[in-house]
């Protein structure tokens, strides 16, 4: 118990930029994940046929792969194009894994829109677009939460694969330190509680999300 | 107001519409009726192009619409449908489901689009539940709001598809009586139903449709009481009873 206590307090501050390098890692990958997704999902319910098989390829590749693997392919793949930061590197990587999780996401959630809704807005003139944009993503994305949230979690967690890359965030971190104390399962033990810690506070934030918007529905709205 | 020649219609290998011609003039209200399964739904989703037509023609307005050159978000304008399931917009409230297709779609100001939706809100009875979310509604109610969302469109023609068939059956009087309202107002209508009431009181014609095809039409009075057909005399003692 000590020595973790001691190992905890020794690496605190590097512990802590560590914390900040993970979730920057996390929110850049999944924001762009998330368009990425949107795309994918758009060509998946497009009804063309080239869309619609270049988004399954791209979705059975990347679930049919290790993130690692991806990981390093991509990493040194791009190096050879683009002299990128490994950071940067790092994130595309992990958007690129992310994207086809939430291309399938939004993917099911849009489909699973009762068919009355496109129809009721086509038959008030709305253009396929717009009815998409006002009348159908906004109920898609509401009932996408729970699973991206859960999505974003497994994101957090994926981010400390790019501790291979050089990357100094959390789990990386861990690795550094542990060559330095011969500790390691002392020092895992610390690097483990920090994306506890993390995990934590995310899901607080997607059911406070989730809650405030099933409320909304549920209310009356005065304005 | 609304003229179909020889419409036909096929989902796969179902011959849905089977060379359907019917006319409907304006402020008319014709009252379709038929077992399930007869192609209802589907004529009346011809008219507004959620389907469309194998052949056939539909004039609309004194128009032939082709529905690969004419702009059919520009027809459906005008042409609102309301739906047996209300499909109102649940993460919108009354008021913005109303204003909805003015705004978006006419692009009529908010102001204004507001100050209609009001009105037709009070038209329906419902100006009391502007602001709340269609959960909190009963049935009825709800289907009151689909009206007045089509009609915030101003459309020349409305088309009712079972409006009254997923209501509990004290909540159906409301919805009717602003249908006749409508009709008295002059509403050019087609309104699919099995509310033979209804049908008497305000169609000034009614059709009765068998398996994709029209079988008889006439006013109330003919058809409910001296049909022609052996088909439409057992379809209504079967409703009737
Ligand atoms: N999109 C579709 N795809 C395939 N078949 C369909 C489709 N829409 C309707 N049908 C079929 O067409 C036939 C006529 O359907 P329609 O909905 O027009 O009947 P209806 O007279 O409205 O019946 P109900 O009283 O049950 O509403 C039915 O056999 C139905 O299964
Ligand atoms: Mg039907």
């Amino acid at each position: 118990m000590v020595i973790i206590y001691e190992i905890f307090m020794e690496n605190l501050s590097a512990f802590m930029a560590a914390m900040v390098v993970t979730l920057k890692l996390t929110v850049v990958s999944l924001v762009l994940a998330m368009f990425i997704g949107l795309l994918i999902a758009f060509f998946k319910i497009s009804g063309n046929r080239l869309l619609y098989s270049i988004a399954q390829l791209y979705i059975t590749v990347i679930r049919g792969t290790p993130l690692i693997v991806q990981l390093m392919f991509l990493y040194f793949g791009i190096i050879e194009l683009v002299i990128l930061p490994a950071f940067w590197a790092g994130s595309l990587a992990l958007a690129i894994h992310a994207g086809a999780y939430i291309a399938e996401i939004f993917r099911g959630t849009i489909q699973s829109i009762d068919r009355g809704q496109m129809e009721a807005a086509r038959s008030l003139g709305m253009s396929y677009p717009l009815a998409m944009r006002r009348i159908i993503m906004p109920q898609a994305f509401k009932r996408a939460i729970p699973p991206l949230g859960n999505q974003f979690i497994i994101g957090l967690k994926d981010s400390s694969l790019v501790a291979y890359l050089g990357v100094p965030e959390i789990y990386g971190t861990a690795l550094y330190v542990q060559a330095e104390n011969f500790n390691p399962f002392q020092t895992y033990l610390v690097a483990g509680f920090y994306y506890l810690v993390l995990v934590i506070i995310f899901t607080f934030l997607v059911n406070k999300l989730e809650n405030k918007l099933n409320v909304e529905e549920n209310e009356v709205k005065y304005k | 107001m609304i003229k179909i020649k020889g419409l036909n219609k096929s989902f796969g290998g179902l011959h849905v519409l089977k060379d359907v011609s019917i006319s409907v003039g304006k402020r008319k209200v014709v009252v379709l009726i038929g077992a399930s399964g007869s192609g209802k739904s589907t004529l009346l989703r011809c008219i507004n192009f959620l389907e469309i037509k194998d052949s056939g023609d539909v004039i609309l307005m004194g128009k032939q619409v082709d529905p690969q050159k004419d702009d059919l978000n520009k027809i459906r304008q005008n042409v609102g449908m309301v739906f047996q399931h209300f499909n109102l917009f649940p993460h919108k409230t009354v008021l913005e489901n109303v204003v909805e297709a003015p705004i978006y779609v006419k692009g009529i100001s908010r102001q204004d689009a507001k100050e209609t939706a009001i009105m037709l809100l009070e038209k329906v009875g419902l100006s009391d539940k502007a602001c709340v979310y269609p959960a909190q509604l009963s049935g009825g109610q709800k289907q009151r709001v689909a009206i007045a969302r089509a009609l915030a469109m101003n459309p020349q023609i409305m088309l009712f598809d079972e409006p009254t068939s997923a209501l509990d059956p004290e909540l159906v009087g409301e919805v009717l009586q602003v249908m006749k309202d409508l009709a008295r107002d002059g509403m050019t209508m087609v309104v699919v139903t099995h509310e033979m009431g209804f049908a008497r009181e305000v169609a000034d014609r009614v059709v009765y449709m068998d398996e994709g095809r029209i079988v008889e039409e006439g006013v109330p009075q003919e058809i409910f009481h001296a049909p022609q057909h052996v088909r439409t005399h057992a379809f209504l003692s079967q409703v009737l009873a």
